[in-house]
C-alpha cells in the first residue's frame, strides 16, 4: 500500500469515529462564531429535538415498528422534571433520573402489551397513548397547572455554575445530544442492532437467527422512551415554563416526520431530519399558519418516492449506481 | 443427533404431518425427499420453533425441543436457510452474514452501547469470520453490496454463508437448490459436500433428485404428511412405495 491508500484506509476504517470528532469540534467551537441567543437558541431546540429522533428513529428505523406516541414521553419527562423539581423539591439531576426511570417503567408497562400489536395497530395504540397523555397534562389542573402551563422549573446546575443563558444551554444540550448520538452509533454497530435490522427484515428469519423479538422491540422502546424522557426533562429545565401543547398528537407526528426525513435506520440522518424540520418555520413566514399541512405535504411526497425516508432513500440510490457500475467495470 | 418421535401437526382438521418418526444422525447428511404438499417444510417449522407440533416429541441431544420459542431453538444451534429466500434486502452481504453472528455478538444493550474494548475486539472477529465464510462462498468481492442487488444464485449463497457461519451444530436446508441453474446447483452441491466432509450435521429438503442421491447418506420419504421410507439412496431409489408415491400406482395405470 503506498502512504497515500494507508490514509484513505484508516479514514475508512474510523470514519464514524472520525465525523463524531469533527461534530463535536465544529459544536465546541460554534458559539465563538455565533453568539446570537436567538439562532443560539433554535440551535440548542434541534439538540433536544435530536435526542428524541435518535431514539425514534432506533424503535422505527432499526426495529421497523411504529410509534405515534413519542410526546407523551417527551412530556412526561418534562412535566415529571417540573413537577419533581418544584413540587416535591427535588434538585434537578436526581430528579431528570428518576424520572427517566418512571418514564422507563411506564414504557415497559405499556410496551409488553402493545408491542404484541405491529403496523396500523400498533400506530393506533400509540396514537390512543399521546392521547391520554395529552389529555391528562390538559385536564389535571391541581399537578400539571393544566392549560395554562408549568413555570417556574429551575435551570439545571453544577453548585453555582447555572445553565441559564443560550452559550451554556449550548454546551449542556449538544453534550447530552453527542452523547446520544454516540451511544445510538455504538448500538446499532453492535450484535444487538443487527438483530435489530434483522427483525425489521424478517420476524421469523430474526428468530432463526436466535433473535429474542419480542424482548427486541421491548428494550428498544423503552430505551427510545428514556431518550425523549431526558430530552423533556431537558426541555423543562431549558425553558423553565412547559405547556401542554408542546406535546400532542402534532408534537408526535413531527417526531415521525423527522424520522422519515433522516431515513429509516440512519442514524446520521436523524441529526439531519431534526435539523430541518426545527428550522423549517424560520425560513419561511408562511409555516407558521399552514405548519401541519406544510409537513403532511412533505411527509406524503417522501413516503411515495423514497419509502426508505430522504436521507437512506438518497444514499441508498448511490450505493445501488456504484455496485451496479462496479459489476458492469467487471463484466466487461 | 436430532429425534422424532411420532410428530403430528394439524392445520385446524387437516393433518399436515402424522405420526413422522425419524432421526438425523451426526456428522451426516439427511435428505428430507416427498411430493409437494407432504408437509416438509412444515417439518422443519416443527423443529425449530416457527410451529408448535400438536402432539410427538422433538429431541435435540437428548434435549426436548416442543415449547421452546424459536430463537431458543436457535441458540442451542440449529440453523436454517428458508425455501423463499428471508435475507435482508436493505443490509449489505457483510451485515447480512454477520445477522447470522447475532447470538455470538452479545445479548446486553447497554454493552452494547458502551461499545467498550473487549467488545471492539469481538466485532472484529465476528467481522474477520464473516468475511472468510464469504471467501468460501466466493461472495467476498460483493461484501460491501447492498443484497438487494445481487442475482438470484448469489442470494442463495448469501443465505447459506449466513446459516453456516456460526458453526451451527445442525443446518436445516429447505431446498437450497431450487430456481438455481444446473451449474449453480453443482456448486452449492459441492459446498455441501464440503461441509459434510467437515463434519457438519444437516438436513436437507430438495426436489433435485439428482443432487440428493448424489450427497445423501440417508434419505427420509415423506408422503401426504406420512414417513413412508427411510434408507440409504438405493434402498429408496427401489422402494416400491417411494416409486408409488412419485407416480401413482402402477397397477392403475397400466
Amino acid at each position: 500500500m503506498t502512504h497515500k491508500q494507508k490514509i484513505l484506509y484508516f479514514i475508512y476504517l474510523h470514519r464514524t469515529g472520525l465525523t463524531v470528532t469533527g461534530l463535536s469540534i465544529t459544536l465546541l467551537l460554534y458559539p465563538l462564531y455565533e453568539n446570537n441567543p436567538y439562532t443560539l437558541g433554535l440551535t440548542n431546540l434541534i439538540a433536544i429535538n435530536a435526542i428524541v429522533v435518535l431514539g425514534l428513529n432506533l424503535f422505527i428505523g432499526y426495529a421497523g415498528q411504529i410509534s405515534l406516541g413519542h410526546a407523551a414521553f417527551f412530556g412526561l419527562g418534562a412535566y415529571g422534571s417540573a413537577i419533581a423539581t418544584v413540587t416535591f423539591e427535588i434538585s434537578p439531576w436526581p430528579a431528570m433520573f428518576l424520572v427517566a426511570v418512571i418514564v422507563a417503567l411506564v414504557a415497559l408497562l405499556v410496551g409488553i402489551p402493545i408491542l404484541r400489536l405491529s403496523g396500523h395497530y400498533l400506530a393506533m395504540a400509540t396514537l390512543g397513548l399521546s392521547f391520554v397523555v395529552h389529555a391528562i397534562l390538559l385536564q389535571w389542573d391541581e399537578v400539571t397547572g393544566g392549560p395554562s402551563g408549568f413555570s417556574g422549573i429551575p435551570y439545571l446546575s453544577f453548585g453555582s455554575f447555572q445553565f441559564d443563558d443560550e452559550i451554556r444551554l449550548h454546551y449542556l444540550l449538544w453534550g447530552f445530544a453527542l452523547i446520544s448520538l454516540l451511544l445510538c452509533l455504538n448500538l446499532v454497530r453492535s450484535g444487538v442492532g443487527r438483530g435489530l435490522s434483522a427483525l425489521s427484515g424478517d420476524e421469523v428469519a430474526a428468530e432463526a437467527l436466535g433473535v429474542n423479538t419480542r424482548n427486541a422491540k421491548i428494550k428498544i422502546f423503552v430505551l427510545s422512551a428514556v431518550l425523549a424522557s431526558v430530552a423533556g426533562s431537558l426541555f423543562a429545565h431549558c425553558y423553565s415554563f412547559v405547556s401542554p401543547d408542546s406535546f400532542d398528537i402534532f408534537a408526535s407526528t413531527d417526531m415521525v416526520i423527522m424520522v422519515v426525513i433522516g431515513g429509516m435506520g440512519s442514524i446520521w440522518g436523524s441529526l439531519f431530519g431534526a435539523a430541518l424540520i426545527t428550522l423549517l418555520p424560520e425560513w419561511m413566514d408562511l409555516f407558521e399558519t399552514y405548519k401541519d399541512f406544510v409537513h403532511g405535504g412533505i411527509l406524503v411526497v417522501i413516503l411515495l418516492f423514497l419509502p426508505q425516508g430522504l436521507v437512506t432513500g438518497l444514499v441508498d440510490m448511490v450505493k445501488i449506481k456504484l455496485a451496479l457500475r462496479r459489476q458492469k467495470d467487471a463484466a466487461t | 443427533m436430532l429425534q422424532l418421535e411420532q410428530v403430528s401437526k394439524n392445520f385446524g382438521g387437516l393433518p399436515a404431518l402424522s405420526d413422522v418418526s425419524f432421526t438425523v444422525p451426526k456428522g451426516k447428511l439427511t435428505a428430507l425427499i416427498g411430493p409437494n404438499g407432504a408437509g416438509k417444510s412444515t417439518l422443519v417449522n416443527c423443529v425449530t420453533g416457527v410451529l408448535e407440533p400438536s402432539s410427538g416429541k422433538i429431541y435435540f441431544q437428548q434435549q426436548q425441543l416442543n415449547n421452546l420459542p424459536a430463537h431458543k431453538i436457535s441458540r442451542l444451534g440449529i440453523s436454517r436457510t428458508f425455501q423463499n429466500l428471508k435475507i435482508f434486502p436493505r443490509l449489505t452481504v457483510l451485515d447480512n452474514i454477520l445477522t447470522g453472528l447475532t447470538r455470538e455478538g452479545g445479548d446486553s444493550m447497554l454493552l452494547a452501547m458502551l461499545r467498550l474494548p473487549d467488545l471492539r475486539h469481538r466485532e472484529r472477529q465476528l467481522k474477520l469470520r464473516a468475511l472468510e465464510s464469504l471467501d468460501r462462498f466466493g461472495l467476498a468481492d460483493k461484501a460491501n453490496w447492498p443484497v438487494g442487488i445481487l442475482a438470484y444464485g448469489d442470494k442463495k449463497r448469501v443465505e447459506l454463508a449466513r446459516a453456516t457461519v456460526g458453526q451451527p451444530q445442525l443446518i436445516l436446508l429447505d431446498e437450497p437448490v431450487a430456481g438455481l441453474n444446473s451449474e449453480e446447483t453443482a456448486a452449492v452441491g459441492q459446498q455441501l459436500r464440503l461441509m459434510r466432509s467437515s463434519g457438519h450435521t444437516m438436513l436437507l429438503i430438495e426436489h433435485d433428485m439428482d443432487l440428493v442421491m448424489d450427497i445423501a447418506d440417508q434419505v427420509v420419504v415423506l408422503d401426504s404428511g406420512r414417513c413412508i421410507a427411510t434408507g440409504t439412496p438405493d434402498e429408496i431409489r427401489r422402494n416400491p412405495l417411494v416409486l408409488e408415491a412419485y407416480l401413482g400406482r402402477m397397477d392403475a395405470t397400466a
